[in-house]
């Protein structure tokens, strides 16, 4: 047998192993896979980066994540605001604003659609077809379409600039995605499991408070998770809803940092760290949960 | 003894996370309370909101509550003699004639009809008008406590009708309904997607008939005719959107918004997917990061984008001046290869992003190109799981090479999965116009602008009601006309409502 010379072994076995995929490859994957993650992690460490520049060095052309002379103080600005300076800071009031209208949000959607979705997924009643054809339909529709009509009708109701007002305009779209999405959950638990109780006896309402809601916990939580996502970082119905700076979602309040390059970048970027940290948290972990509920709900054919 | 241990370790748990809250209250407290001028809320405003937001919920909740037992009583419940009979169907008749009299009433307030006034006018409000004239008795004889009045109103009515209901239950039998339950599980959230959905839509099919806007405030002085529909119609076509800016050319700059949105996201998701879809060291550890744009919140994401488009500060034009930079200097340095430097130095250079309509549409795709591709990728990598092995192991037999595999696999597998995505893609691309509005807004002179967009600003800048709701209609027909065609591809309405 010819022995190989070492650098043609190593060169086949590089590049063109037999079983699975070759070094070579598998080094170029994890480079592109790095290049991805980069751009896709860049930007955020960006606002991090901001968010720890002094003040006086805000506007640098430095592109380096840890900053010349990095300090808490923006953090510690936005947290505590600034009474020195006789500025107060906003940033719980907007943040416990956003909380209590998305709260009652998911709250409302969740309790309707938990109860609905149920007859949708399990009886046949005269209606039902058409019902799920519109509410299929309502997903795509733009919730900016309805905005004005509603604009008006909450204005009539003196429901403008009140958190009110703000949890009806996200209800709209929040209902009823949050029905599809449990109609699809319902559909997925074995229907023998009620078939069983209701030939022990039961009547439909227990096999359905008994047997069907703690079953569907797990989703029930997932679908409140959605509504509660979809409405937290809402701004632009937000933004036609509340003009007053005390009712602000944080959306809108940072958008006030946001909008003055000069005085408050510093300020936006601490407030958007300390926001997006927890949400991206819980996003992170609960996201294959998030992604089953997309699967079983809305990309469902 | 062993109760003993199983009483403790029964409370035990409640008792740990009581003492955790009451040590997390005092941790916060004691880091808040030196704070407390500095920081613009405190504990009355947030009670004021608890309680405003739960006497909202218990409404919702009562109002439910009383419109299920109504229609409970209706489908299961039977008046047994002739005299209850009358009774019972005549107190049901009032409270449904009530109720009519009242959502006829909701359309007046909001203007959705005009009721003339007179006689008949005020016959229709006597619900609402009697509910008033309560409430001020209930205030001036002193029954309700003070600035409680319409509080204490709604309770005394629900408890009238809540007797009703249970005088109702005292002289019906029970009666057997098969498809009682299920409209009884429906009503709740008819109820509601009427008043969230089908209400405004009608309001909004009336607004597109008229010439609201501001100089009319809003409906108050408008007029309707099916010649403003017109008009609103034909200056929806001919005449300028928002303020410059012609329907079809914003048009066209939807289609291709949603086209190169939809495309990178697509391609670039399916890149992605196709390089995580392997037995791999790191696999969950890029997952992670790769998830990035999607995790962080849109708004946080746009302001920040939005920043970074800055003209000397924002990091991508600091990147293409060193880029700049770094050819002029090549450019001095290597003799032999100098004009293509200089080249390449002359023509790479920073951008202004915010004044330049083309860069200006090229930083918006770029944020949601950015923000788009993580859900795209997730979707295709959950599509590629799902496919056997197995079809791979016989492709390989036979001899198929990878792209083969892929265009005779994988593309096809995908299918159930992709199309979906594709069209909800699409449609939701369409619709979205956060980023736009947070990056550019629109702006250069409208040059970014997308159909929602304009219609955006039509309604809220420039507040031309009537034409915005024809605007909304037809965006509408477009997307109505988009989804037929999505259904007509997959089939997928037969799914959906089996």
């Amino acid at each position: 047998m010819k022995k190989q010379n070492i650098f043609a072994r190593f060169y086949r076995w590089f590049f063109f192993r037999a079983r699975g995929d070759s070094p070579f490859k598998r080094l170029l994957i994890h480079l592109l896979l790095i290049i991805a993650c980069a751009i896709s992690v860049y930007p955020v460490l960006r606002v991090v980066t901001i968010s720890l520049r002094p003040n006086d060095t805000l506007l640098t052309t430095s592109l380096r994540i840890i900053p010349e002379n990095a300090t808490l103080d923006n953090y510690r600005e936005v947290i505590f605001g600034a009474p020195e300076k006789n500025r107060k800071s906003d940033f719980f009031l907007w943040l416990w604003n956003s909380f209590s209208v998305v709260m009652v949000t998911s709250i409302i959607s969740v309790a309707l659609a938990a109860v609905s979705a149920y007859a949708f997924s399990r009886f046949r009643f005269k209606g039902r077809s058409a019902g799920l054809v519109f509410l299929f339909t309502t997903q795509m529709i733009p919730a900016g379409m309805l905005l004005l009509p509603l604009y008006i009708m909450l204005a009539k109701l003196k429901m403008i600039n009140s958190s009110l007002g703000l949890i009806i305009a996200y209800s709209v779209s929040s209902v009823p995605l949050t029905i599809w999405m449990l109609k699809g959950y319902y559909d997925t638990i074995p229907v023998d499991l009620e078939e069983a109780a209701l030939i022990d006896g039961a009547s439909r309402m227990t096999t359905f408070t008994r047997i069907i809601l703690p079953l569907s916990s797990p989703s029930l939580a997932i679908a409140f998770l959605f509504s509660f996502m979809g409405g937290w970082s809402e701004y632009l119905v937000a933004r036609v809803v509340l003009q007053k700076n005390e009712l602000f979602t944080w959306p809108l309040g940072i958008w006030t940092y946001a909008q003055q390059f000069t005085v408050s970048w510093g300020k936006f970027a601490a407030a958007s760290v300390l926001i997006a940290v927890p949400v991206m948290a819980l996003f992170l972990y609960s996201s294959k949960w998030l992604i089953s509920g997309l699967t079983l709900g809305s990309v469902k054919g | 003894m062993g109760e003993k241990a199983s009483t403790l370790r029964k409370y035990l748990p409640t008792a740990l996370w009581i003492v955790g809250l009451i040590a997390l209250y005092l941790i916060l407290r004691a880091v808040f309370a030196p704070h407390a001028s500095g920081i613009n809320l405190n504990s009355k405003m947030i009670l004021s909101r608890i309680r405003e937001v739960s006497l909202f919920l218990g409404a919702i909740a009562a109002g439910m509550a009383l419109i299920e037992i109504y229609f409970y009583q209706i489908f299961f419940r039977r008046p047994t003699r002739p005299l209850t009979t009358i009774i019972v169907r005549f107190i049901q008749g009032f409270l449904g004639f009530i109720t009519l009299l009242l959502i006829i009433a909701f359309f007046d307030l909001t203007d959705l009809i005009r009721l003339p006034e007179g006689p008949f006018r005020n016959f229709i409000l006597l619900p609402t008008t009697g509910f008033a004239a309560l409430q001020k008795f209930l205030a001036t004889a002193k029954i309700a406590p003070a600035g409680q009045a319409s509080l204490s109103a709604a309770i005394l009515l629900v408890v009238v009708l809540g007797l009703l209901f249970f005088l109702i239950q005292r002289i019906t039998e029970p009666r057997v309904s098969r498809v009682g339950l299920a409209y009884l599980l429906v009503i709740p959230a008819l109820v509601g997607v009427l008043f969230l959905i089908i209400y405004p839509f009608l309001f909004e099919i009336k607004l597109a008939f008229s010439n609201a806007s501001l100089g009319t405030q809003a409906t108050k002085n408008a007029s309707y005719g099916l010649q403003y529909g017109w008009q609103n119609l034909v200056t929806l076509f001919t005449g300028n959107v928002a303020k410059d800016a012609k329907f079809f050319e914003v048009l066209g700059r939807t289609v291709l918004w949603t086209v190169i949105n939809v495309t990178f996201h697509v391609t670039g998701g399916m890149v992605l997917a196709l390089l995580l879809h392997r037995p791999m060291k790191l696999q969950g550890f890029y997952r992670t990061l790769l998830v990035f744009p999607w995790a962080i919140p849109t708004t946080i994401a746009a302001m920040a984008l939005r920043n970074e488009f800055d003209l000397r500060y924002g990091f991508f034009n600091i990147m293409l001046n060193n880029i700049h930079n770094f050819f002029a200097d090549l450019s001095t340095k290597v003799a032999l290869l100098s004009p293509v430097f200089s080249w390449l130095a002359a023509n790479i250079g920073p951008v202004s992003w915010k004044q330049d309509p083309f860069w200006a549409f090229v930083s918006i795709l770029i944020s949601n190109i950015w923000l788009g591709i993580p859900f795209m990728a997730v979707i295709i990598l959950g599509g590629l799981q799902s496919i056997s092995h197995e079809y791979y192991e016989a492709a390989e037999m036979d001899g198929a090479n990878k792209w083969q595999m892929f265009r005779n696999i994988t593309l096809p597998l995908l299918r159930p999965v992709l199309t979906p995505a594709v069209i909800l893609g699409v449609i939701w691309t369409f619709n979205k116009f956060d980023v736009i509005w947070l990056i550019t807004q629109g702006g250069p002179q409208e040059k970014t602008d997308i159909l929602v967009s304009s219609m955006y600003k039509a309604a809220f800048q420039f507040y031309r009601y009537g034409f915005t709701a024809m605007f909304a209609l037809v965006i509408f027909l477009i997307l109505l006309g988009f989804t037929i065609v999505y259904l007509r591809v997959t089939g997928g309405l037969k799914s959906a409502t089996e």
